[in-house]
C-alpha cells in the first residue's frame, strides 16, 4: 500500500556492456508499519480520553438553628414545597398543605418546570421561597435534577429540607393508588 | 493522427501529509489526557447544567455508591504533609495502634472506604492488594457512630490555613437518606458549602438559564464578578 520505493533498480536504458552504472539508493522507506502504529495509538487515546469532565454544583446548606427561622420569614403566598418520592415521580403544593389534601399536587420531572416558571411568575420575587423535601425513597438523581431545576429557572431562595409525616403520608398514599391522583 | 501517449498514473501516492496529520492527532490526545486514578467503586454522576470545574487539590471528597457504601479521599498531592495529619490525628483519636508503614501506606493510597476496625488491617496490606479488597464503606448509618465525622474533622485539621473545597460525588442511583447523612457529618463540622460533582450538560432550550447565558455570550459580557 505504502511502499514508496523508486528508482534503484535495472529499468533503466543499458549504456554499454562496459559501463557500469551506480547503484542509486533509494530514499522512499515503507511507512506501512509507522502508519499502522499510530492509528493504533489515535484509537487508543480516544477511547480512554474523557472528554466532558465532572462539573462542581454548588449547594449551600443552612444552619440547623437558622432554618427554622428562614422557614417561618416565608410567606405561605409565595412557598411552593416540592416532594420527591419514588419512581421518579414529584408531588407538591402552594403554600400550606390543607388537611384534606385537596392542594397536594402530582407530576414528574417534566411538569415540575412549568409549575415552578408559573409559581415563579406569579408570586414577587421577595416573597417567592421554594422547599425541596425527598422521602427516604428518593434517589440522589432525584436530588440533583431538582436542584438543577432550581439553577434552570433562576429561583434564589430554596432549602433542602427533611419531610414530616403529615407530608409522606398523602405521598405515600399517592404511589400505593398507582399513580398520578 | 499522432499518437496519444497516456501517462502511466502510479497507484501510489505520497502518504507523507496524512501521516503527519495522523500523528498530529496522536500528539493532541497523548497532551490531552489525563490518566484517571483507580478508583474503588464505579460511580456514575447525575448530570447538571452547572459549569465550574473542579477543584484538584485541597479538596475533600465524599462518594457514595447505589449500595451506600462511603469512601474518603483527600486530594492532596501538592502536600502530602497534610494526610499524613490526618492519619496520625485519627490514629490517635480512635486508638487505632497504627504503625509508622501504616502510616505511610495511607499516604500513599488513594481512597478509603473502611471502618475505622478495619482500618489497620486494611493499611497493612500493600497497595496491589488493597486494590483487590471490596471495601465495605465507612459506617455513617447510625448517626451516634458516623465515622465519617472524625475523617471529615481530622481533614479539615490538616488543610489549616488552606481554602478547603468539600465534594460530593453520589452515584445516580443512590438514595437519598445516605446523602443526607453525610451532609450530616459536615453540618456537625459546622461546613455548610459543597460542591456536587456532576456531568456537564446544555441548559434546556427556552429556560432562564438557557436566555442569560444566551445574552451572555452575544454580548461578550465580561466575566461577571460573582
Amino acid at each position: 500500500m505504502a511502499s514508496l520505493d523508486s528508482g534503484g533498480g535495472d529499468g533503466g536504458h543499458k549504456k554499454g556492456p562496459g559501463v557500469k552504472k551506480a547503484k542509486r539508493l533509494s530514499t522512499r522507506v515503507d511507512m506501512t508499519p509507522m502508519v499502522d502504529l499510530g492509528f493504533l495509538l489515535i484509537t487508543f487515546f480516544i477511547f480512554t480520553a474523557t472528554m466532558n469532565d465532572p462539573a462542581a454544583m454548588q449547594l449551600y446548606m443552612p444552619k440547623d438553628t437558622d432554618n427554622q427561622e428562614e422557614l417561618n420569614k416565608a410567606k405561605e403566598s409565595g412557598a411552593l414545597t416540592i416532594m420527591l418520592g419514588k419512581n421518579n415521580q414529584v408531588y407538591y403544593y402552594e403554600g400550606q398543605l390543607l388537611p384534606d389534601g385537596s392542594n397536594f399536587m402530582s407530576t414528574n420531572f417534566k411538569g415540575i418546570r412549568d409549575v415552578i416558571i408559573n409559581k415563579k411568575r406569579t408570586t414577587p420575587p421577595d416573597d417567592l421561597v421554594i422547599v425541596i423535601k425527598p422521602n427516604e425513597e428518593a434517589t440522589y438523581k432525584n436530588t440533583v435534577d431538582i436542584l438543577d431545576e432550581m439553577t434552570i429557572n433562576d429561583i434564589k431562595r430554596f432549602a433542602l429540607v427533611d419531610i414530616t409525616p403529615q407530608e409522606n403520608e398523602p405521598l405515600k398514599a399517592t404511589e400505593g393508588s398507582g399513580g398520578t391522583p | 493522427m499522432p499518437s496519444v501517449k497516456i501517462p502511466k498514473h502510479t497507484t501510489e501516492n505520497d502518504m507523507t501529509p496524512f501521516v503527519d496529520i495522523a500523528f498530529l492527532i496522536l500528539t493532541f490526545f497523548i497532551m490531552a489526557t489525563k490518566m484517571k486514578p483507580p478508583e474503588p467503586v464505579e460511580i456514575v454522576t447525575p448530570h447538571s447544567v452547572s459549569t465550574d470545574k473542579l477543584p484538584e487539590n485541597d479538596a475533600l471528597m465524599i462518594e457514595f455508591d447505589a449500595n451506600g457504601r462511603v469512601f474518603f479521599t483527600m486530594l492532596a498531592e501538592a502536600n502530602p504533609d497534610a494526610k499524613r495529619y490526618v492519619i496520625e490525628n485519627v490514629n490517635s483519636n480512635r486508638n487505632l495502634g497504627l504503625t509508622d508503614a501504616e502510616m505511610n501506606n495511607f499516604v500513599k493510597s488513594y481512597t478509603i472506604g473502611v471502618p475505622f476496625t478495619q482500618l489497620k488491617s486494611f493499611l497493612s496490606q500493600s497497595d496491589e492488594a488493597q486494590k483487590k479488597i471490596v471495601q465495605p464503606g465507612i459506617p455513617v448509618r447510625d448517626s451516634a457512630a458516623n465515622e465519617l465525622y472524625y475523617w471529615v474533622n481530622a481533614g479539615i485539621k490538616g488543610f489549616q490555613g488552606r481554602k478547603i473545597n468539600y465534594l460530593i460525588k453520589g452515584d445516580n442511583s443512590a438514595a437519598y437518606p445516605d446523602f443526607k447523612r453525610i451532609l450530616e457529618a459536615f453540618k456537625r463540622n459546622d461546613i455548610f458549602k459543597f460542591q456536587l460533582v456532576t456531568s456537564p450538560q446544555e441548559a434546556p432550550v427556552g429556560s432562564e438559564l438557557y436566555k442569560k447565558r444566551a445574552g451572555q455570550s452575544q454580548t461578550e459580557a465580561p466575566a461577571t464578578s460573582n
